[in-house]
């Protein structure tokens, strides 16, 4: 009944009817949901993007969990434990989401501990002070919300849901860590050097969260079409930009850009050149912390699998007893 | 200013503190997932007890100081928990028993603790009880799975029974101070928390086919400040900063 | 190893609503599921009530049927009360 097939990006034979009536739910801002039919490459697209969010929030548990147990007040040890905590959840979220789309957790997983899907390269880079802890709250969590506000709208029904819920639990993230960042840039001169430090650190990897150039991406413009994405990489990357530098101003620290000035003309900062070579280094795994990061991950799948054997054998022997 | 009650909210205090951070342990790298927000629930809860039991402890201090800084800055010689809680994390057998044996003291100390003769004291105890109900609910439910289930687990729940048996019993001691604070009713009777406790753990026990050891060498110290070797590598970990950078706002 | 079953999660925000689908869990029995929606699902307060349902469990309309089913409630205009003109003068109804 359908006349000729299209083919849709990833060389899938789709039949020109339903990819029609599909773009125009899309083009009409109506949520796709779980069990209607897509082509096969959104949902490949999502998979892959849903999929690689859901592991960065796992594995952005690692830098920052490493200060939980070393916070330097009760408070700020409640505050770090809430916030990993809440990574861990959104890990949760999105993975859940990603399941509506036919793969389970266990494929996820395993797919994460064999280092064959990706996750933000930002948590490859080390946080060796107290004030990374700051600098990774303002500056990477303000990074993720620039980029998942606008997923709240995106065209896949989970995952819009999943991140409306994320977003409005992250609304803490970026402020308690300007708030440390605050602290220590108006501590002592000690303090103060290791909070520009930390941002030294991780103003251009935090720059390069928003992915590469427009230019280098290669899954942008179906994205775009699909609504899956909303803004480019380079529009978000600038818009975060120009939100920080005047942060940075307030708190008296500099940004290690000696490029970075007001232009006037477009009304944003120009900034300078990203080192693509390291971003492309660190996605291959030779960044500062990568086997470290993905060991701690296996290690603890390895460690809670007799855990969760348990869990469920206790569960069939149950079963059992109820049946006789 | 009461210087029994400071010494015992310390106790409390530091007996919270101690199972807070070593459950924090676990945060990004519990067993599955859900567990892994689970866990972390609870370290949270007692962190959060521990601030309010130092809070208590600052109002009967006859020095200024501050919740942080009892955390801070006091040496192992100063800290009154009993040994059970600074002992090394372990693995999730471990974790979850020791839990369990601690969920069950507080459940029956806070109870009683609900109805002190001291007012604040009875309303901290009260917040604290709502959320060890629930941590009891989880360790109890845990305590089944793990020994009810697979061979490896059920081992594993025994090594960990016949590791902490013996630290058990130092729960329930005494000393002058608190003898004081028991006359007064301000604190029960700790022997009748023993005795409740045993009944308590040993049915699940029972329940749960463990064998109680037989004998061993017996934990005690926690009160006059004598502690395992592991709760100085705590501190060094928990006070670097503080210690390293003195007087600092953070 | 098998994988843990996934189970949905419903939570009512307050006495008075409806429980609503918040989202979905793994767990290997439903006291589990219960004990995890609890930590994972309510952390900030959402809830008085949870509900867990094993997702397996639940059965669903078929989305390509969407029109065929939904659709014939569309022109049913006589069951809303503005079908009905009424004369000025009548109140309270």
């Amino acid at each position: 009944m359908y006349s000729q097939g299209l083919k849709d990006a990833e060389g899938q034979l789709e039949p020109a009817e339903l990819m029609a009536e599909f773009q125009a739910r899309i083009d009409r801002e109506e949520k796709i949901e779980p069990r209607d039919w897509m082509p096969e490459a959104y949902r490949k697209t999502l998979i892959r993007q849903m999929s690689q969010h859901a592991h960065s929030e796992i594995v952005g548990q690692l830098p920052e969990g490493n200060w939980i147990t070393r916070a330097p007040s009760l408070k700020r040890k409640m505050i770090l434990l809430a916030k990993v905590q809440d990574e861990a959840g959104h890990g949760l979220y999105i993975y859940s989401a990603t399941e509506t789309l036919g793969v389970t957790r266990d494929q996820l997983t395993d797919e994460l501990l064999t280092g064959k899907a990706k996750y933000s390269s930002i948590f490859n880079y080390p946080t060796p002070s107290w004030a990374d802890i700051g600098a990774v709250g303002w500056l990477v969590d303000g990074a993720a919300i620039m980029n998942q506000v606008p997923l709240c709208r995106s065209s896949y029904g989970p995952y819009a849901r999943s991140m409306i819920r994320i977003c409005k639990e992250e609304s803490f993230h970026q402020r308690q860590g300007y708030e440390i960042m605050t602290v220590l840039a108006r501590g002592t001169a000690a303090q103060k050097d290791m909070a520009q430090r930390a941002l030294n650190r991780f103003w251009w990897p935090a720059l390069m969260m928003f992915g590469p150039s427009d230019k280098d991406s290669k899954h942008s413009e179906q994205s775009m079409k699909w609504k899956i994405k909303r803004f480019t990489n380079d529009e978000l990357r600038q818009k975060f930009i120009d939100a920080t530098v005047p942060q940075a101003e307030h708190l008296g620290l500099t940004i290690p850009d000696p490029e970075l000035r007001w232009n006037e003309e477009t009304g944003q900062y120009d900034h300078g050149e990203i080192n693509w070579q390291e971003f492309i280094d660190v996605i291959k795994g030779n960044g500062p912390c990568n086997k470290e990061r993905l060991q701690a991950r296996i290690n603890a799948h390895e460690e809670g699998e007799w855990v969760r054997e348990a869990a469920e054998v206790y569960q069939q022997k149950q079963n059992q007893e109820e049946a006789a | 200013m009461n210087q029994d009650l400071y010494q015992f909210a310390l106790r409390l205090a530091d007996t919270s503190l101690t199972m807070g951070q070593r459950l924090a342990e676990w945060c990004g790298h519990g067993p599955y997932l859900e567990e892994d927000v689970a866990l972390t629930n609870v370290s949270l809860d007692l962190i959060g007890h521990a601030q309010m039991f130092y809070q208590l402890a600052c109002d009967n201090s006859e020095t200024s100081t501050s919740p942080d800084d009892l955390a801070f800055l006091r040496d192992v010689p100063e800290y009154r928990n009993p040994l059970i809680t600074e002992l090394p994390r372990g693995d999730f057998a471990y974790t979850t028993l020791k839990q369990y044996f601690i969920d069950v003291y507080h459940l029956h100390l806070y109870q009683q603790l609900s109805v002190s003769s001291d007012e604040q004291l009875a309303a901290l105890a009260q917040k604290a009880l709502m959320e060890v109900k629930y941590h009891l609910s989880r360790s109890e439910a845990w305590c089944q799975r793990l020994s009810l289930s697979t061979e490896e687990a059920h081992e594993k729940m025994q090594k960990a029974l016949d590791d902490l048996w013996f630290y058990t019993p130092e729960l329930f001691e005494t000393d002058e101070s608190m003898q004081r604070l028991m006359t007064a009713s301000v604190i029960p009777d700790m022997g009748a928390i023993q005795t409740v406790w045993q009944q308590q753990t040993e049915q699940l026990l029972e329940d749960c086919q463990l064998a109680k050891p037989e004998n061993g060498w017996m934990a005690t110290g926690g009160l006059v400040g004598e502690h395992t070797e592991h709760l100085g590598y705590m501190l060094a970990d928990m006070q670097f900063l503080q210690r390293a950078y003195p007087g600092c706002e953070w | 190893m098998s994988e843990m079953k996934l189970y949905e999660v419903f939570i009512r925000a307050k006495s008075g609503l409806n429980h609503r689908h918040v989202g979905s869990l793994h767990a290997s029995d439903p006291q589990m599921a219960l004990l995890n929606a609890r930590d994972v699902y309510t952390r900030r307060k959402e809830g008085v009530s949870i509900w867990v349902v094993e997702a397996e469990q639940i059965t669903a309309s078929n989305p390509a049927q969407e029109h065929e089913w939904f659709d014939p409630a569309e022109d049913k205009v006589y069951r809303h009360p503005t079908f009905y003109p009424l004369d000025k003068e009548v109140e309270n109804m």
